[in-house]
């Protein structure tokens, strides 16, 4: 296995984007990474895309093609891949990248994640998002991922004594470090009580504790470590890839607080970079609701299980504390257009890593993780990631 | 267009009103939340017997009761709606004999979504600029309508207002006044459709907010004015919050948009809501008072005015018709059985 460098990151602003097509986004995201990264077009080996459902949300399909073509690629033939796995996706095609090069089939490919997740309703949307749950036994009763998330949350309630306080203590500090990216989505601090007095959507969850529908694409450009510094001297390593799968379905889980998933890609990543959790500076988790981000840093080993919550209410996780986490903004101020999110998450991570986080930096950050969670817990992805 | 402006206005509202909670609490909504998010506490609903022809007849005669024109010297009516009774057979001709303007005179029935009433004070305006007519007469009424739960039930309402348009005895002039137009669907109603659709948030940024700055800016860049110069402010409003944004943004005050702010207390009356807004201020402006006014219709347009009111107010019977706010305050609630009944919710055969 050859070692993988990630060499260029290009975002978009993530947002309701009215104005940009489902082809600019992705053209605008991977030509910044492709410019950060100073390649040209006929040094790219192959192409991954995540996109978790650009059929429904845009009615377009056949995504891998489209990307290599808005990007000005039609002309060199590059292999381009659509990978899926519900908000996953994204987190698969960085996976997919990796492997291709550490396998020596590939020497420099460029991956994106795109979704464009505003040209329908709202409604449509929650119900294109509930598509990644089990459509026979989820779906059909009417469980969309708030439900399926508020009944984490319950049952973590229940089992630990989390609280709603400390899940809205999540919300509150992801958009304190949203208010400091200018690629955010939401770019405002909130206020405790804001959260807590906010819509119910799904009890506990309100309004605050889930992530928005946004339009955005992200892009990395990764390449053989050894041939990095041909062409820049900001590579950043990625050290491990995990990936795992678990039920579809919420109620098959042998607990439904702990994403096995996520245990498991964990378990294979740290393996692979020889480190534990305490080894790990900062960290970007999925927390497409509150409760998410909770559950990921006790499943990821930051923390013992049942013990997110007060970590979350001790700081822990804060711009300034000992380990912190979603310095983006996580999905939730910065925003999560699906497909994009496991990509931008990888963007995030080398920023730090590089230094280039400007105000939301993380001093002496030399080892990052990017974790990312498709449905309720089926697929999970975790990226380490070193300075070099 | 020097002279050129308003004569006389005349407004209508239904009596009766729904509340925000009563809707939320037949579709398991929160209320009171939904309240505070749209800024609309009531709306008002039009009974059986009142439509888009009643409330405009009503306005127009409210208009000609404050004035001493003659209807005979009114050679153009335009009545802006998208509830007019009839697809084909014009609002703009029962009004006309109802006040009996008829028959030398121009009609045509306007939709521009909620800024079809302005469009006509801007046509009225240039037919009796190129001397066309003596004076024009331009409507904006709407029984606005909602699905049964959907977000719009909460806002749409029914109620218009009129404006006389003409050079003699004018109560306030219209200085500048332009539009800004694009091919923006965020809301519409396809032929034979019952109820409209539109885009949810869509509705917001890249529609109303847009077409409202970019024309206010042209209007105020046209009449070489600042917000600070004006008296009073109406912008269009599809609920009580979009106004108070908007203003924000263009850097008026609430103080400068309180008067003709009703959509908190009727909801959003459409093509009336400018309009009833313009009626508002007028009931309480003085001689010198300055006025500025953006309306906004979905598809998308926002028609801009810049007005200064004249001595001739002074002389104006405006006790001869209630005000806006009589009109607000003479209510009646209504469950929303009885309101399904009103807005024809009920189907049978």
């Amino acid at each position: 296995m050859r070692d993988v460098a990630v060499i260029g990151v290009g975002l978009t602003k993530f947002g309701e984007l009215w104005d940009k097509s489902f082809r600019q986004l992705t053209a605008e995201a991977g030509s910044k990474a492709i410019f950060d990264a100073g390649i040209e077009g006929k040094e790219i080996d192959a192409m991954y895309v995540g996109s978790m459902s650009s059929g429904r949300f845009v009615g377009q399909e056949h995504v891998g093609a489209l990307v290599a073509d808005a990007s000005g690629f039609s002309h060199v033939h590059i292999p381009s891949t659509r990978v899926e796995g519900a908000c996953a996706s994204g987190g698969l095609a960085v996976r997919e990248g990796y492997l291709s090069i550490a396998s020596g089939m590939n020497d420099v490919v460029v991956v994106g994640g795109v979704e464009k997740m505003n040209d329908v309703s709202g409604n449509a949307a929650t119900e294109t998002l509930a598509t990644a749950a089990d459509q026979e036994w989820e779906a059909f009763f009417g469980a969309t991922f708030p439900a399926l998330y508020a009944m984490i949350a319950t049952k973590h309630m229940h089992d630990y004594g989390t609280t709603k306080e400390q899940l809205a203590q999540v919300a509150v500090k992801n958009h304190a470090n949203g208010a400091l990216n200018p690629y955010a989505q939401y770019q405002r601090e909130i206020k405790l009580e804001t959260v807590l007095n906010a819509t119910t959507v799904a009890y506990p969850l309100g309004l605050f504790d889930c992530s928005p529908v946004t339009d955005g694409a992200a892009s990395v450009v990764l390449c053989a470590a050894d041939k990095a510094k041909e062409y820049t001297d900001k590579a950043v390593k990625i050290i491990a890839s995990g990936q795992a799968s678990d039920t579809l379905s919420l109620h098959g889980r042998r607990d439904i607080c702990t994403l096995d998933s996520t245990v498991y890609a964990a378990k294979m990543a740290y393996k692979q970079a020889n480190l534990t959790p305490k080894d790990i500076d900062l960290a970007e988790v999925h927390d497409c609701f509150t409760i998410a981000e909770i559950c990921a840093i006790e499943d990821l080993g930051f923390v013992e299980k049942g013990q997110g919550g007060k970590a979350v209410e001790n700081k822990i996780t804060t711009l300034d504390g000992s380990l912190p986490v979603n310095t983006s903004g996580g999905l939730k101020a910065k925003g999560h257009p699906v497909g994009a999110t496991g990509v931008a998450q990888i963007v995030e991570i080398a920023l730090q890593l590089r230094g280039d986080a400007e105000k939301r930096q993380v001093n002496d950050a030399r080892i990052g993780l990017a974790h990312n969670v498709g449905g309720s817990g089926a697929t999970c992805t975790v990226h380490i990631m070193e300075a070099v | 267009m020097k002279g050129i402006g308003i004569v006389s206005y005349g407004s209508n509202i239904p009596r009766y009103r729904i509340k925000a909670e009563e809707i939320a609490s037949v579709w398991g909504k929160d209320g009171e939340s939904i309240s505070k998010g749209l800024g609309i506490n009531e709306k008002s609903v039009p009974s059986v017997d009142q439509d888009t022809a009643t409330i405009s007849v009503e306005a127009a005669r409210a208009a000609l009761r404050r004035c001493s024109v003659d209807p005979q010297e009114i050679g153009a009516i335009y009545v802006g709606s998208e509830s007019h009774p009839y697809a084909v057979k014009p609002t703009g001709t029962i009004v006309g004999e109802a006040i009996g303007a008829t028959p030398d005179l121009m009609v045509a029935d306007y939709e521009f979504a909620c800024k079809a009433g302005t469009a006509g004070i801007q046509s009225c305006t240039a037919l009796v600029k190129a001397d066309l007519v003596k004076y024009g007469l331009a409507i904006g009424a709407d029984t606005s309508q909602a699905a049964p739960g959907d977000a719009l039930e909460f806002s749409a309402s029914a109620g218009g207002g009129a404006f006389i348009i003409g050079r003699d005895n004018v109560i306030a002039t219209i200085n500048h006044t332009c539009s800004f137009t694009t091919d923006t669907p965020d809301f519409w109603r396809r032929a034979e459709r019952k109820y409209p659709a539109h885009g949810g948030r869509f509705t917001g940024a890249p529609a109303y907010f847009k077409h409202i700055t970019s024309c206010a800016t042209n209007i105020m860049k046209m009449a070489g004015t600042k917000p600070e110069d004006y008296d009073y402010a109406i912008f269009h409003q599809p609920n009580g919050k979009f106004p108070i944004k908007v203003a924000k943004m263009l850097g008026f005050t609430y103080d400068q948009i309180k008067q003709g702010l009703l959509a908190p207390y009727i909801g959003n009356t459409y093509s009336g809501a400018t309009m009833i807004g313009l009626a508002s201020v007028l009931d309480v402006a003085k001689p010198g008072d300055r006025v500025f006014l953006t309306s906004y219709g979905s598809g998308a347009g926002s028609d801009g005015f810049d007005i200064t009111v004249t001595d001739k107010i002074k002389d104006l019977a405006r006790e001869n018709a209630p005000t806006v706010a009589q009109m607000v305050e003479d209510k009646e609630y209504i469950d929303y059985g009885t309101y399904a009944k009103f807005t024809d919710l009920l189907y049978w055969e």
